[in-house]
């Protein structure tokens, strides 16, 4: 499948009145690829992001999710894509079988393949012990790994991670990554934005907005090498800010 | 010089869970002093303790040489603290907000003007903004002015940083290190591991307790391993490959490389670089470089949390 296209943006823009937070962007997802979409707050990748989820209509311009039009076919995309985000939650009150029960029937799975599914996950993140436990009884990064996999549960064929992995230990926040690594060698293609800097360092390749622009496009160490920096942090402040000095709002 | 915060067999209970765990540590004056951990790992329990707004189960701890349970009256006038979730009045201007937190301590933002000065010249173009509508770099800054308006002797910031953008960020802690050269003494929490760096000294925690407590350096070279930064053709296979690997001790994806540590300790850091990369290539993914690295602290961190779970086992 490589060399397949999943995500296609060509002069993507959305304006609110005056204001245009999506200015004309233009970029290829790779199936399979693990693709770092980054800005700072304010710089439109929410915006951009809710056009390819199909929750926003662009302006102009055009775009394909999972080979969808996103101006005609939004509820195909929908059923092609996963969805997970740190403020995304599990039903707390609800175990942890049941939080996978409850999204394998929103998602439309016969019963068959929920509880075959239910076993597959649960053993794969070693839940098997807990199943039963509140979800408001397991620690964050457990909480993470579910909301992973259910959001893989209906086997999109791409994934949304938004700013998937804040606040846990990095042994922790590493054993999330093997997860979507896992994923993409599944052929999931998997799209992350995140204002966390190092975790795009390990994204196959990223995009980084300015002010409703893509300012700059590359696999980490390209991105590293053009800017002359050491981290992908760096890279991030030579960008969004040229000329160091007072902060902006 | 005095210690500013002396902590001794520190615990703290929510009803069953233990949040600081017989914590023991010291800050001397004028220190930049750094907690590092992850989200329940007790460091905003322990500086609301430390700041008088929550009474410890068992241990004691003084702050500027005032026991923060016996003496919290004289303490707090003393005390600037900055929580970790925004607690400003969102309706209320840049100004209003800082006038009202000065008038609270008796004061005045002309009277305190020479302390606050290199952080109100960059609040000072929004001033008439509600609070509630600046950005979030803007909104840690108007707090920590707002924290440091009644001259505080100490400075508690529980998660300044967390959530708030590369640039904004690295601009914080350029301002802490302003009011560090002033005398202050300043204790930071913070999810991030490279900030530890910006510290003069950290404590590293997990589960309530402190895996470790010291300068960042010496953090780094306690690291008692040979570090290898593998650079895979294909990560996630190679990845997998190590770790079945019968030497490999640990094996860990850090960006774009993997940082490997061998279980041997005997053998000179060559025979180590070797046998991995003819291994690597015996399975059909050769490696594109395996350097010896210098640890960093979250390879620390992460040797002193996998040291914590063997222990556990």
């Amino acid at each position: 499948m490589s060399g397949d296209v999943a995500i296609r943006a060509q002069e993507l823009t959305r304006t609110f009145g005056s204001f245009t937070a999506v200015d004309h962007i233009t970029l290829d997802v790779q199936v399979g690829e693990i693709f770092g979409f980054l800005g700072a707050n304010g710089a439109g990748k929410t915006t951009a992001m809710r056009m390819f989820i199909g929750l926003l209509a662009p302006s102009s311009g055009m775009a394909t999710v999972a080979g969808y039009d996103v101006y005609t076919q939004s509820e195909a995309i929908k059923r092609s894509i996963g969805y997970m985000s740190q403020r995304f939650s599990l039903y707390e009150d609800l175990t942890i079988r049941e939080n996978i029960r409850l999204y394998g029937g929103i998602y439309g799975l016969p019963d068959r393949d929920i509880r075959a599914r239910s076993e597959q996950i649960l053993a794969r993140l070693g839940m098997e012990q807990s199943a039963d436990l509140q979800v408001r009884a397991i620690p964050l990064g457990w909480r993470q790994k579910l909301s992973f996999s259910v959001a893989l549960l209906h086997r999109p064929r791409i994934i949304f991670l938004d700013e998937p992995t804040g606040g846990v230990d990095p042994i922790t926040r590493r054993q999330f990554w093997e997860l979507i690594y896992q994923a993409a060698a599944d052929g999931t293609t998997v799209l992350v934005t995140t204002h966390y800097m190092d975790e795009a360092e390990y994204c196959d390749r990223i995009s980084i907005m300015v002010a409703g622009r893509i300012g700059a496009m590359g696999t980490p160490a390209e991105l590293k090498r053009q800017f002359d920096a050491d981290s992908m942090d760096e890279v991030f402040v030579r960008l969004a800010r040229p000329t160091t000095g007072a902060g902006a709002a | 010089m005095t210690d500013a915060v002396v902590v001794q067999g520190l615990t703290k209970r929510f009803g069953e869970t233990v949040a600081v765990r017989d914590v023991s540590l010291t800050v001397r004056s004028g220190e930049l002093f750094g907690f590092i951990g992850a989200d329940g790992s007790g460091k905003t329990t322990l500086f609301r303790v430390l700041a008088t707004l929550l009474l410890p189960d068992a241990g004691s701890a003084q702050v500027l040489g005032h026991d923060v349970v016996k003496e919290l009256w004289a303490l707090r006038p003393r005390l600037g603290y900055m929580p970790g979730k925004f607690s400003l009045y969102p309706d209320l201007s840049v100004e209003e907000n800082l006038r009202f937190f000065a008038s609270v301590f008796g004061t005045s933002i002309e009277r305190e003007y020479a302390q606050i000065e290199p952080i109100y010249v960059q609040l000072e173009p929004f001033k008439a903004r509600r609070a509630g509508a600046l950005s979030g770099g803007m909104k840690q800054k108007l707090a920590l002015c707002c924290a440091l308006v009644h001259r505080p002797g100490i400075l508690f910031l529980d998660e300044p940083t967390t959530g708030v953008d590369a640039v904004s960020r690295r601009e914080f802690w350029e301002l802490l290190a302003r009011f560090k050269a002033g005398g202050l003494t300043i204790i930071v929490s913070t999810p991030y591991m490279d900030e530890a760096t910006r510290c003069d000294r950290v404590a590293l925690m997990q589960h309530g307790r402190i895996l470790a407590i010291d300068t960042p350096d010496a953090i780094t070279r306690s690291f008692d391993r040979p570090l290898l930064a593998v650079r895979p053709g294909e990560r996630y296979r190679t990845l997998l490959a190590i770790r079945e690997y019968p030497h490999t001790h640990t094996i860990y994806p850090f960006g774009e490389v993997l940082h490997y540590t061998d279980r041997r300790t005997d053998l000179p850091v060559q025979s180590l670089q070797h046998q991995l990369t003819d291994y690597l290539a015996s399975r059909g993914l050769p490696a594109l470089s395996a350097a010896a690295i210098p640890a960093t602290i979250e390879d620390s961190f992460m040797a002193y949390l996998g040291a914590e779970e063997t222990n556990a086992a």
